[in-house]
């Protein structure tokens, strides 16, 4: 097991590792509530995080651990296509900015945790309810899986083989999470995000000095692009609306997610949203300049196994081993700050949204956190069997297919801030409409993100999470105006 | 109406054959890189000059 290890680059990563355990458990005492014993307080962290801890925790878990080895991959790969990322993650915040502090109001008046909440209290529909929770674990199981890997890849740089220490990381995480609740995955975000910005910074400062600057860098990679025959620095005409398509229906997406609506929940106010709003591209910046590490790797000519290993193969090439420990620590502890805060959404959402509903719904809060502690280690046991089990193919498709899924709740969370107009029967079936349609169209494009649509005018591919959405809302304006035609479902609406 | 200036990132940037090409460079950065990246602190000055009317409103 550890037959490969560059010592220096092991203790680094070691003591890492070690000191954010040790904060992980420390963290149950940090801010300290009255009791732990609350879902407000496991499940939100009391609801208090200021500006700075919530700048820490959302850019902590929104900028994943798999997005640092998976961007620079895919611009390895294919070059300007996957800057995809960049628009997406700047677009995302006017529209938190936007509609994120309304959301926040409701749940901090009425008491919410989860999107399931916001759902039943605006519709009063359990149907809707369960729809948009159960959306909401499905979608992130698979995203706790692609943490794995993102830590997967960092372990195995650091020539460790094997799959004990990926066990022994994520038994670590599930421990504290169990014991400390968000409170340990905002206490060791701090740590985890300076680290990473450590790691860029060095990157984006030292790597190009060594490979003759930027421009050598982006001629470097056309020309390997062009000797490849695919993929390019710039986008081909066919991937314009593909490129602008994903960019806008992942930013849509991204805060319906459970785990980026625990930080928004968690947070101390409107203003604290708004801010974050404006000070989290910076994370962004990092993310675009990131993702150049792809091109990078072309610059220096490096034999890559498989396009994830170009940021490891990067670190082991350019910089003394020590740093390299350092910077897969960073990957390896940036895994555990998203997959906290993921198995802690999905968590709440099951006790919240199932457990209290259709189970005990006499449940104490006492017996809530209870809950919630149980499911989130369930929850990572289950990422992690699925990872060690299966395919690693599996997790990246059913991550595709849960971009796709978590889109179709924007309608039934988001539309009730703002309008009365819609039934809760409607939005039910746009959203099963637009689940079902979706995923068969991705199913039978191969489960490519992409849909072939003809306008007249040549195919055109688009996202086709976005295309489900349009047939969603579509779905949903038209049950609305037949039931608003009919005047026995009028009368039970009111009656409801 | 100053909550507009919150659409400006999305038609900069859903614009993409403006941006798709290499001329003019900019530190050795291609058109494409360096506009997408511009729009990250002009994104963040538009939300702020959005927030402090916000903020002022109540």
């Amino acid at each position: 097991m550890l037959a490969n290890v560059d010592s220096a680059a092991f203790a680094v990563f070691l003591v890492l590792f070690i000191l954010v355990t040790g904060m992980g458990f420390v963290a149950a005492r940090w801010r300290k509530p009255e009791t732990l014993a609350h879902l407000d307080e496991w499940g939100l962290g009391g609801r208090k995080f200021g500006t700075l801890i919530t700048w820490f925790l959302v850019g902590g878990d929104f900028y994943t651990a798999y997005t640092v080895i998976a961007v620079p991959a895919l611009v390895y790969a294919v070059g300007a296509y996957g800057f995809f990322a960049l628009p997406y993650t700047i677009i995302v915040y006017p529209f938190v900015f936007a509609v994120m502090p309304v959301l926040w109001k409701v749940a901090k008046n009425r008491g919410y945790v989860t999107a399931g909440d916001v759902v039943r209290g605006a519709y009063g529909s359990r149907g809707l309810e369960l729809a948009v929770a159960a959306t909401g674990v499905l979608a992130t199981m698979p995203y706790i899986a692609l943490q794995l890997i993102g830590m997967e890849v960092a372990i195995k740089a650091l020539g460790l083989s094997g799959e004990v220490p990926l066990v022994l990381a994520f038994l670590v995480l599930a421990l504290y999470t169990y014991s400390s609740g968000l409170r340990a995955p905002a206490l060791i975000a701090f740590v985890k995000d300076i680290m990473i910005y450590i790691v860029v910074i060095a990157a984006i400062a030292i790597v190009p000095s060594k490979l003759g600057g930027y421009g050598a860098i982006f001629t470097a990679a056309d020309a390997a692009f062009a000797a490849k025959g695919s993929g390019g620095i710039l986008l081909s005409p066919a991937q314009i609306v593909p490129y602008a398509s994903l960019a806008l229906g992942s930013a849509l997406a991204a805060f319906m997610y459970p785990h980026t609506l625990t930080g928004v929940f968690a947070s101390s106010g409107g203003n604290t949203i708004r801010k974050n709003a404006m000070l989290l591209p910076a994370y962004t910046l990092l993310l675009g300049l990131l993702a150049l590490l792809g091109y990078m790797g072309h610059a220096a000519g490096l034999k890559l196994a498989s396009n994830n290993d170009v940021v490891p193969e990067l670190f082991k090439t350019l910089f003394p081993s020590w740093f390299a420990g350092f910077a897969f620590a960073a990957i390896a502890i940036g895994a555990l700050v998203p997959a906290a805060v993921m198995s802690i959404g999905a968590a709440n959402l099951f006790t919240r949204n199932f457990w209290k509903v259709w189970v005990d719904p006499k449940v104490t809060p006492a017996g809530e956190a209870k809950v919630a502690k149980i499911t989130s280690m369930l929850v990572k046991v289950g990422a992690l069997l699925a990872i060690l089990l299966m395919p690693t193919q599996f997790a990246l498709d059913l991550q595709l297919l849960g971009g796709l899924w978590i889109l179709q709740t924007l309608p039934a969370l988001v539309f009730g801030l703002y309008l009365t107009w819609f039934s809760s029967t409607a939005l039910l079936a746009g959203w099963a409409v637009g689940l079902a349609g979706g995923s068969w169209l991705a199913w039978s494009d191969g489960l490519k993100p992409l849909h072939g649509m003809d306008f007249g005018a040549g195919k055109v591919a688009i996202y086709t999470g976005l295309l489900a959405l349009v047939l969603n809302i579509v779905v949903a304006v038209v049950v609305n105006l037949v039931l608003k035609g009919l005047p026995q479902a009028r009368l039970s609406r009111e009656a409801a | 109406m100053i909550r507009l200036l919150l659409l400006l990132p999305f038609i900069g940037l859903m614009i993409v054959p403006f941006y798709n090409i290499r001329e003019p460079y900019l530190f050795g950065f291609p058109f494409f890189y360096w506009y997408q990246l511009a729009w990250v602190p002009l994104t963040s000055l538009l939300t702020y000059i959005v927030y402090r009317s916000v903020r002022r409103a109540g």
